[in-house]
């Protein structure tokens, strides 16, 4: 009788160093860029040009631009994501084309990130004579974010209780306008989740941008969305990977600001999410 | 008029949900576009079994098995260190955590999900590439191990997260059948749980892998991009994403190697469309 208990002991220290395993690392990977990372943070790093060929100065274009991209981005997928999901939830029914634009939806969340690149590049760089620009890389990002706004905003949808759309309904509300006062309004955290996750994906994507917006090196400020841009992500790879010498500090301190930049973004979505738990009231 | 106004309404909500339709058919469209003028220069078999990739020689030689094996390497590397523990404790924080501490691995593997590619990428850099180069006393720590190891825990958060709903969704009476007939908590695991959960598992296990031949900046900086067909897991390797992301910069638009870059994005697009679509099916025949 004791054996199987054993066999059990053992197979739940052997689960729980696996999780270890797991968590221990990304425990490190945070404290390791707080730690180093901290220190290069100053008035002068976020608000200062970069300096001396990126050795020296700070990061504040790239900050500037990867706002600019992000709000594109959002701009474009949250409007197009949002009456897709409402399409989705009120007016389907579950029938082929249905399937296909699930399917579709699957797809768009599985394409590389680098394949979004060569899309972004083909139509809006070369086909649509956009140019490398503003315009052209908030486009890609969004069509990236696009499928995390349409499951957020369904699901947020589909869990509005289905008496409060009938009541509605049997007031005499079109379909519409039960939509747009009944369900919309008691979706909207769901729907702020999912967009501010998508916010936080845009902004730390480093390959759709590489081909459709992203400047090397750039002292001014973008004037226009038809102007390059300098982005975050991209800027912490250049200067760890093409630029020699960088001093450590500053490459610790580009990777804090957009981390925190990104983590910022989820623990805003997950406060929204616990709130709204909370507050649910069916 | 408010009729009309609806009618405006619906069909605009309507050409939106045909939107990821359109967008999935456009970024086919136009890697096809401009991938296929590849085969002006090279015959399709030659290009995907080609053993060299010099696409800026004269001729080109744009064959692409190098790069293949290369994210074959990593991504078998990646997958043996990530499908085992990814699975067990997907299964310790479903089956076996307490409350509390479910709710803060949870937030962990989020964590871990969130963090940029490219930040990823940096620390493997300075922390995993120099020490894969003193344990094995390598030349280089730029190598096929460090992006495996690297990529293990990107694929990870999608192992863990989607194996757990798997797990979930096992119906209770299930359980509670093995636990009536003398089970232990681990029996019922072992035996009953991971076997109801499989195709949920397997749908996991392929979505992580998915995940990890798309990586590109992380895979870019540590694998060391050396364009040669691989003999050993310590040596530099370059993948078909990080080819695309550090060559496009100086390929010019309309040369051979510009084309030959867009279709090592086609052959991309039609892995992870098959790998995203034999998912789903697994998804789905759990819910039936």
């Amino acid at each position: 009788m004791k054996r199987p208990h054993r066999t059990q002991k053992i197979a739940f220290l052997f689960l729980f160093l696996a999780t270890l395993l797991i968590i221990v690392p990304v425990g490190l990977i945070v404290v390791v860029i707080i730690w180093k990372g901290l220190p290069a943070i100053n008035w002068q790093f976020l608000s200062d040009i970069p300096r001396q060929g990126m050795r020296a100065g700070g990061i504040f274009p790239a900050i500037i631009g990867t706002i600019y991209l992000v709000t594109g981005a959002i701009v474009f997928a949250l409007p197009i994501g949002l009456l897709s999901a409402i399409y989705l939830s009120e007016y389907s029914n579950d029938n082929l084309l249905t399937r296909l634009i699930k399917l579709s939806i699957v797809n768009l969340a599985g394409v590389p990130s680098v394949v979004y690149g060569l899309f972004g590049l083909a139509l809006f760089v070369v086909f649509f004579k956009f140019g490398a620009s503003i315009l052209s890389g908030s486009l890609t990002l969004g069509i990236m974010i696009l499928p995390i706004i349409i499951t957020a905003s369904r699901e947020a949808l589909e869990s509005v209780p289905y008496s409060f759309r009938e009541v509605s309904l049997s007031l005499g509300a079109s379909k519409w306008q039960t939509i747009r006062h009944i369900v919309l309004p008691n979706a909207i955290p769901g729907i702020l989740t999912g967009t501010i996750l998508g916010l936080g994906r845009a902004a730390g994507e480093t390959a759709p941008i590489l081909f459709t917006v992203a400047a090397f090196y750039l002292p001014q400020l973008p004037k226009s969305i038809f102007d390059q841009a300098m982005a975050l992500p991209y800027h912490l790879y250049v200067i760890s990977t093409q630029v020699p010498n960088v001093d450590e500090k500053i490459r610790y301190g580009t990777a804090f600001v957009l981390l925190t930049l990104v983590l910022f973004m989820n623990l805003v979505a997950i406060i929204i999410r616990y709130k709204f738990r909370k507050k649910k009231k069916w | 008029m408010r009729k009309f106004k609806e009618f405006i309404i619906e069909k605009l909500i309507l050409f939106c949900g045909l939107a990821s339709i359109l967008f999935v058919v456009l970024i086919f469209l136009f890697l096809l576009k401009e991938g296929l003028a590849v085969l002006k220069t090279v015959s399709p078999f030659g290009f995907l079994s080609g053993k060299s990739w010099y696409p800026i020689s004269d001729p080109p030689q744009l064959g692409i098995l190098p790069l293949i094996l290369g994210s074959l390497m990593v991504t078998a590397g990646a997958a043996l260190i990530s499908i085992p523990i990814g699975v067990a404790c997907a299964v310790y924080i479903a089956e076996v955590a307490p409350a509390k501490t479910k709710e803060i691995l949870k937030a962990g593997i989020e964590l871990l999900a969130a963090i940029p590619s490219v930040v990823l990428g940096f620390i493997g850099m300075v922390t995993l590439v120099p020490l894969i180069k003193n344990l094995f006393h390598l030349p280089t720590g730029l190598t096929a191990l460090s992006g495996s190891i690297m990529l293990a825990f990107m694929a990870m958060p999608t192992i863990v997260s989607i194996a757990e709903d798997a797990l979930y969704s096992v119906p209770k009476s299930y359980k509670e059948g093995a636990f009536a007939l003398g089970a232990t908590h681990w029996e019922t695991i072992w035996r009953v749980m991971l076997p109801a959960a499989s195709s949920g598992i397997l749908a996991a296990v392929m979505l992580g892998i998915g995940r990890v031949i798309g990586e590109t900046m992380a895979v870019m900086m540590i694998t060391g991009n050396a364009a040669v067909i691989p003999n050993s897991i310590l040596v530099p390797v370059r993948t078909l994403t990080a080819t695309i992301a550090a060559e496009m910069g100086e390929a010019v638009v309309g040369s051979e190697h510009f084309f030959a870059l867009f279709a090592v994005g086609i052959v991309l697009f039609i892995i992870s469309f098959f790998i995203n679509v034999t998912a789903d099916l697994f998804l789905h025949k759990r819910q039936s």
